[in-house]
């Protein structure tokens, strides 16, 4: 007898199957940050933003009311949400190529200005959803559609190192992690303490090793091989800032 | 329960710039936040704003660019929120990112655009070049509100005017001044709405409503990206439909001494002021020169002015730009044989004196 493994309450199934490529990391992010919420019981305060690269695929992706938004844009539309109604728990889902490349600027400051959302970035290696190019993530001489001979770093610097970035500019009581989808539980856990410092007035970031079979041009062991041998080596999993721990008496 | 004071009580009379006019009418509005992005000449819109806003309860945000003041404004009315925003040349440019997502979706954003010199940097002062960009930018089919202000009390009458528009429409609507009509100062009526039964148009939430979604309610998707041409399609036909539909009550111009035009002229803008005052001295003369100027340059009031186009014998279109109105004129008006003129000085001022003396050179 099988045994369907229970779904969170944010999953939506009306929407399901949904439309990620077989054995992609997308799904098993989302699946987190759905756990995370049923966990702190607070569905019916988020409100969730997907970018434009796969992340847009999760626009009808949950019971919770969800907005997609332009490639690198979902940072701001959340903060403008989350200014005006502070009672909400404000959640931007993107790429790397949407956070670290066309959004930047939206990570930078929004981490500066200590904005009380949480950002949940999915490293891929490259741009997904127009089919593999260079991204700000791809490693040393790993081979994209634009670095067919691979990625130069004489040409194009070293991949970008976010939490490592958003930790060293973020305020006090901000929260920042790596995660990998290849230990889901831990990464459940990260986004929960996003979601907490958030609760309790501060900015959150946090970016997960993900799967991206379809432009890799991988089998499934050959996915999980790279993500486990190459992106956990260049890309350190763990939590890269905490919120200080109160001290007692 | 604090209750924030009323910016103005019934009316008053002042003495402002108009920068300033604009953040009093936004206050009166019941605006309730702003974002923004420092830019010349569109500061003090910035500068007002942020020292009446602790008074009456309202917000500000300063971003890091103008693609997220724009951004942030559509977040603020998805919850929900009066939202605006301000900006002027190479700042309207980036704000069309965000403003073509609210004319996808149909977001009461409002933005005032108070023109300077382009194209790129040009001038921090004067211009009417981004008429076209403000009608139409963006990757879109100019399905946004736009109103071109004369003076100081256009600004707050229509900077009013926008956000019941934006409201009860759901188009992204523009107010769209200059540099000139924001640093001069002018005599100008402020009021509260109510005290001239203007009510305002409230502002309702699209996420973030009370329940569980999933459980207590349906949740909300709104999307702006689609998988085929016909589901596209379909939504802007009717996006389309709908705001061709309303277009003609939205619509608003003014006009004088157009029945007997010989000429006429034909600006908008503070650059209709110079074409009015140079009809008036004409007339005084003896010619016979009528005066129409567009009050909502987007939805064009197309037909009223053809009907007294095809009165006259000569158009003369006049405007700081190369030819931005004329475009639109032309457009509207195609068809007709009456003749177009121009009289065209990017990025500069027109005066009474230069119209008198090109519509003489008509004759
Ligand atoms: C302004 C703009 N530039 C470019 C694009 C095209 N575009 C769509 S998705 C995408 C890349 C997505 O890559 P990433 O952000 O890494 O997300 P992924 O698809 O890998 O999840 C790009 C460049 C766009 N939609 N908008
Ligand atoms: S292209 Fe890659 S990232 Fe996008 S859905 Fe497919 S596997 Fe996932």
């Amino acid at each position: 007898m099988s045994v369907q493994p229970q779904m969170p309450r944010t999953w939506r199934t009306e929407t399901k199957p949904h439309k990620f490529c077989p054995g992609c990391g997308h799904p098993l992010v989302l699946k987190a940050l759905s756990w995370a919420i049923e966990e702190l019981e607070i569905e019916e305060k988020v409100v969730f933003g997907c970018d434009i690269g796969c992340s847009l695929l999760a626009w009808d992706f949950f019971n919770l009311d969800s907005v997609q938004t332009h490639h690198g844009r979902t940072t701001p539309v959340i903060t403008g949400i989350k200014r005006v109604r502070p009672d909400l728990v404000g959640v931007a889902y993107m790429g790397d190529g949407g956070g670290y490349a066309i959004g930047s600027q939206h990570l930078v400051n929004s981490a500066m200005r200590n904005e009380k959302v949480t950002v949940i970035l999915v490293n891929n290696t490259q741009y997904g959803m127009t089919g593999g190019q260079m991204a700000p993530t791809t490693l040393p001489n790993q081979k994209t559609e634009t670095t067919p001979y691979g990625r130069s770093v004489e040409e194009t610097g070293l991949p970008t190192k976010g939490p490592e970035m958003v930790a060293s500019i973020s305020s006090e009581g901000s929260y920042v992690a790596r995660g990998t989808v290849s230990n889901v539980r831990q990464l459940k856990k990260y986004i929960k303490r996003a979601l907490e410092a958030q609760l309790n007035g501060n900015f959150s970031f946090i970016e997960a090793l993900s799967l991206c079979p379809t432009n890799w041009r991988t089998n499934a062991e050959e996915t999980w091989k790279f993500l486990e041998d190459q992106m956990s080596k260049y890309f350190t999993v763990g939590e890269f800032k905490t919120p200080a721990q109160k001290k007692e008496g | 329960m604090f209750m924030a004071p009323k910016p103005i009580e019934g009316e008053k009379r002042v003495f402002m710039t108009g920068n300033e006019v604009v953040a009093w009418a936004a206050t009166a509005a019941g605006a309730e936040i702003m974002y923004g992005y420092p830019i010349t000449p569109q500061n003090e819109i910035m500068h007002y704003w942020t020292r009446m806003a602790p008074k009456y309860g309202r917000k500000f945000l300063q971003t890091e660019d103008e693609i997220s003041a724009g951004f942030t404004t559509v977040g603020g009315v998805l919850a929900g929120k009066r939202a605006f925003t301000a900006t002027a040349g190479p700042g309207n440019t980036l704000m069309q990112e965000p403003m073509s997502m609210a004319e996808m979706m149909r977001l009461p954003t409002v933005l005032v655009v108070t023109q300077r010199g382009g194209p790129s940097t040009a001038t921090v002062i004067y211009s009417q070049q981004e008429l076209t960009m403000t009608c139409f930018g963006g990757n879109g089919e100019g399905m946004r509100i736009v109103y071109s202000t004369s003076g100081h009390q256009d600004l707050y009458d229509y900077t009013i005017k926008a956000f019941n528009t934006a409201w009860k429409y759901r188009f992204p609507t523009f107010v769209l001044g200059d540099g000139y009509q924001s640093k001069m100062r002018e005599p100008v009526t402020i009021y509260d709405p109510e005290a001239r039964n203007i009510s305002m148009v409230p502002a309702e939430a699209y996420m973030g409503n009370p329940g569980t979604p999933g459980v207590d309610r349906d949740p909300v998707h709104l999307r702006n990206t689609y998988n085929m041409e016909e589901e596209l399609l379909k939504v802007i036909n009717d996006n389309m439909a709908t705001y061709e539909s309303i277009a003609p009550e939205i619509v608003e111009y003014q006009e004088e001494e157009v029945e007997d035009a010989e000429v006429l002229l034909i600006s908008h803008g503070i650059v209709s002021r110079a074409a009015q005052g140079a009809m008036k001295l004409l007339r005084e003369e003896g010619f016979k020169v009528g005066y129409f100027r567009p009050i909502t340059v987007r939805p064009f009031p197309a037909e009223q002015l053809r009907e007294r186009a095809e009165k006259a014998k000569c158009l003369l279109v006049i405007e700081s730009a190369y030819g931005q109105l004329k475009r639109i004129v032309t457009d509207s008006l195609y068809g007709c044989t009456t003749t177009i003129k121009s009289y065209m000085k990017p990025g500069e001022s027109v005066t009474v004196e230069e119209v008198v003396e090109k519509v003489r050179s008509l004759y």
